[in-house]
């Protein structure tokens, strides 16, 4: 493995810390960003172009934007009397550091078992798109019908309620 | 010789590199490639402060700068030098690291884009597959960088102006990414290269630019609008209107992180010119089917100054559109043109040769046009004013 | 102990799932609980993705396909989330759940 895939997984790994452990909210979504663009390097080693460019696009261009205008519409800018962490964070870190434990086991366990030479997929974009009017095409239609329904809810959900009490 | 002066830069990289040892060649090409683009494009952009200046200048009546060279040609020396000694002045309650980052963040994304754009032929930094969309990867990403510099300079005016430019740019990128995909349709693939390819045939002497056809002249408008408004510039510049904003979101920038913002919008305003004559007006190739023995790069650098020069010609004439207006005008018009322009394009796609596809595509576009544009952007009629205070 | 190049990715996703739900679980601000979800969504799609390229039949694409549908949901499902952040703040003016453990509104 070489040192290029180290350097990324430690952007990704960075990051993701990074957004969890800030106290500040919008260094957090940030961090976040630094962690999504490393995630896309690392689609983009794996040569699954789309992929990296569709996760760019979507997670870096909307969804960190989405994430850092809540942070500022909830006035999430300063930072919380109280402190960050809730009351049962010990907790909290032994459940994730348990799951992490297992999943980390159970790769060892079968690396040995895992396919590991692969010639590199002679794939185009397409490619791609002929499969997602073939072959996903359900999948395809699906998704368009989901993103409308979760642009209407998200909209009716958010929006401002009309004073009912008007005089 | 006429392939030779086409290939001129080509091969000169490659008579620069044969010097080197094998393993050495790709890398250092590529550094050669990367240095050669990073110098070219500020030098554009110093040359296009100049020509803006002094056009907005003679369309408003008034000569632009005159005294630095002669008739002003060497104001951007001037420029430069007073950016580099300026103060760089930091407000005390800024966020330090992101307000560091934000301008370089910026022009390092801009940047990237023109690793796709073929300049010439077989004159592109890299020819990937998913050109188009890692072109568009990189766009989203210069939207972070407006809102990382109003939030950081902890400034009401910049906030306010960053949030503003955030909710145009995202609006106006729906438009020209679909814009794009109609184009992306027709030539059948995403790489930039081959959507030149797909245009280089002359019929009488003509060629085959999309913008000749019904739906590409109207995609090549929509891009052009959609464009103008992600790069913020007139008449789509409120968040950053010097009348309006203070100076928006780059209030609390001076010296040289003020250039580098200034650098990063001229420069992206270039990629999206360079973007629409690829994908619209042929890139690299010549307007006659006579005139190619003209050098491919040529072309692509004349068609970009042509882009530019419009856009210069639509800051100096047209007001400036207010926040409301420029996002009513994003998804109640430009974005059902463009979702339209997709329905035409596959029509004609379907129709095969021949003048009735031109008329029935040609009708059902400009009918939608007028109908949308006049009926959908309809002022309402306003009842009795009502007043909402601040809480 | 040899790690294989997949081995390494899958740790790697592993990982960030792991922070993701420590972030998910720790935080007391709403939003970084969304945070930590979509680093366990990305987590999934790296997984997914290491697994299509390594896998016997790469060229059908299934790792992929679901990897992109993976980040339409995520998508959407983050701006009904946000939204919904954004409807609670109205309503109690704090987005911090230690505060909100009641059903009493």
């Amino acid at each position: 493995m070489g040192f290029v895939f180290y350097l990324i997984s430690a952007f990704a790994v960075g990051g993701a810390l990074a957004a969890v452990l800030l106290k500040n909210l919008v260094h957090a979504a940030l961090a976040l960003t630094i962690a999504f663009f490393g995630l896309a390097l690392l689609f983009l080693r794996l040569d699954a172009q789309f992929a990296g460019f569709a996760q760019i696009l979507v997670y870096v261009g909307a969804v960190a934007i989405l994430v850092v205008f809540a942070i500022l519409l909830t006035r999430g800018s300063e930072i919380p009397k109280e402190g960050v962490f809730s009351k049962g964070w010990i907790a909290g870190l032994a459940i994730s550091a348990a799951v992490f434990a297992v999943l980390a086991w159970a790769v060892l366990q079968a690396a040995p078992w895992l396919p590991n030479e692969a010639a590199t997929p002679a794939l185009t974009v397409n490619d791609i798109g002929n499969a997602l009017m073939s072959r996903y095409v359900l999948p395809l239609e699906i998704i368009a019908v989901l993103l409308t329904a979760a642009l209407l809810g998200a909209v009716i959900v958010a929006m401002h309620e009309k004073e009912k009490t008007n005089q | 010789m006429i392939e030779r002066l086409d290939q001129i830069f080509v091969l000169l990289k490659h008579w620069l590199v044969g010097y080197l040892p094998a393993s050495w060649q790709i890398p250092v090409g590529v550094v050669i490639s990367v240095a050669c683009i990073v110098g070219l494009y500020p030098a554009l952009f110093a040359i296009t402060t100049v020509l803006e200046r002094k056009g907005v200048g003679r369309i408003q009546n008034r000569l632009g700068p005159n005294r630095v060279g002669p008739y002003g040609i060497l104001q951007p020396m001037a420029d430069g030098i007073k950016s580099l000694t300026k103060e760089d002045i930091v407000p005390t309650s800024a966020d330090a690291v992101v307000h560091f980052l934000a301008p370089i963040i910026l022009v390092v994304t801009v940047f990237m884009g023109f690793a796709v754009l073929p300049m010439g032929r077989n004159m592109v930094l890299v020819d990937m597959d998913a050109g188009l969309l890692f072109y568009f990867a990189m766009g989203a990403s210069t939207e972070l960088s407006v809102f990382m510099a109003g939030w950081s300079s902890r400034n009401k005016y910049s906030l306010l102006g960053a949030m503003r430019g955030v909710a145009q740019m995202i609006s106006y990128e729906v438009a020209l990414l679909l814009s794009s995909v109609v184009i992306v349709m027709m030539a059948g693939s995403l790489s930039l290269v081959k959507i030149v390819e797909a245009q280089n045939h002359y019929t009488w002497g003509l060629p085959h630019w999309y913008i000749f056809t019904p739906w590409g002249f109207a995609g090549f408008l929509m891009y052009a609008i959609a464009g103008t408004a992600e790069t913020n510039r007139s008449p789509f510049d409120l968040p950053e209107g010097e009348s309006e904003l203070v100076a928006g979101y780059h209030t609390e920038y001076s010296g040289f992180k003020f250039a580098l913002f200034f650098l990063g919008e001229y420069v992206a305003m270039f990629s999206i010119s360079g973007l629409g004559s690829t994908l619209f007006l042929g890139g690299w190739m010549a307007p006659l089917a006579v005139l190619q023995f003209v050098p491919s790069w040529i072309w692509f650098f004349g068609k970009l100054f042509v882009s530019v020069d419009v856009v210069i010609w639509m800051r100096g004439t047209l007001p400036r559109l207010r926040q409301d207006q420029l996002m009513n005008f994003a998804w109640k018009f430009v974005l059902p043109m463009c979702l339209l322009n997709l329905f035409v394009a596959g029509l004609w796609r379907f129709m095969g040769d021949g003048w009735l596809r031109w008329a029935v595509c040609s009708v059902i576009l400009i009918l939608a046009y007028v109908s949308i544009g006049r009926e959908g952007m309809r002022r309402k009629h306003f009842g009795p004013r009502s007043y909402r205070y601040a809480e | 102990m040899i790690v294989t190049p997949l081995a390494a990715y899958l740790i790697v996703a592993a990982l960030i799932f792991a922070i993701g739900l420590a972030g998910a679980l720790v935080r007391r601000n709403a939003i970084l609980v969304l945070i930590g979800i979509e680093l366990m969504l990305n987590a999934a799609n790296l997984n997914l993705i290491a697994f299509w390229r390594y896998g016997p039949h790469p060229e059908l694409l299934t790792g992929m396909m679901f990897a992109i549908f993976s980040i339409a949901v995520a998508a959407a499902e983050a701006a009904v989330g946000l939204g919904l952040v954004i409807s609670i703040y109205r309503h109690a003016k704090t987005t911090d759940l230690e505060l909100m453990n009641r059903m009493k509104g």
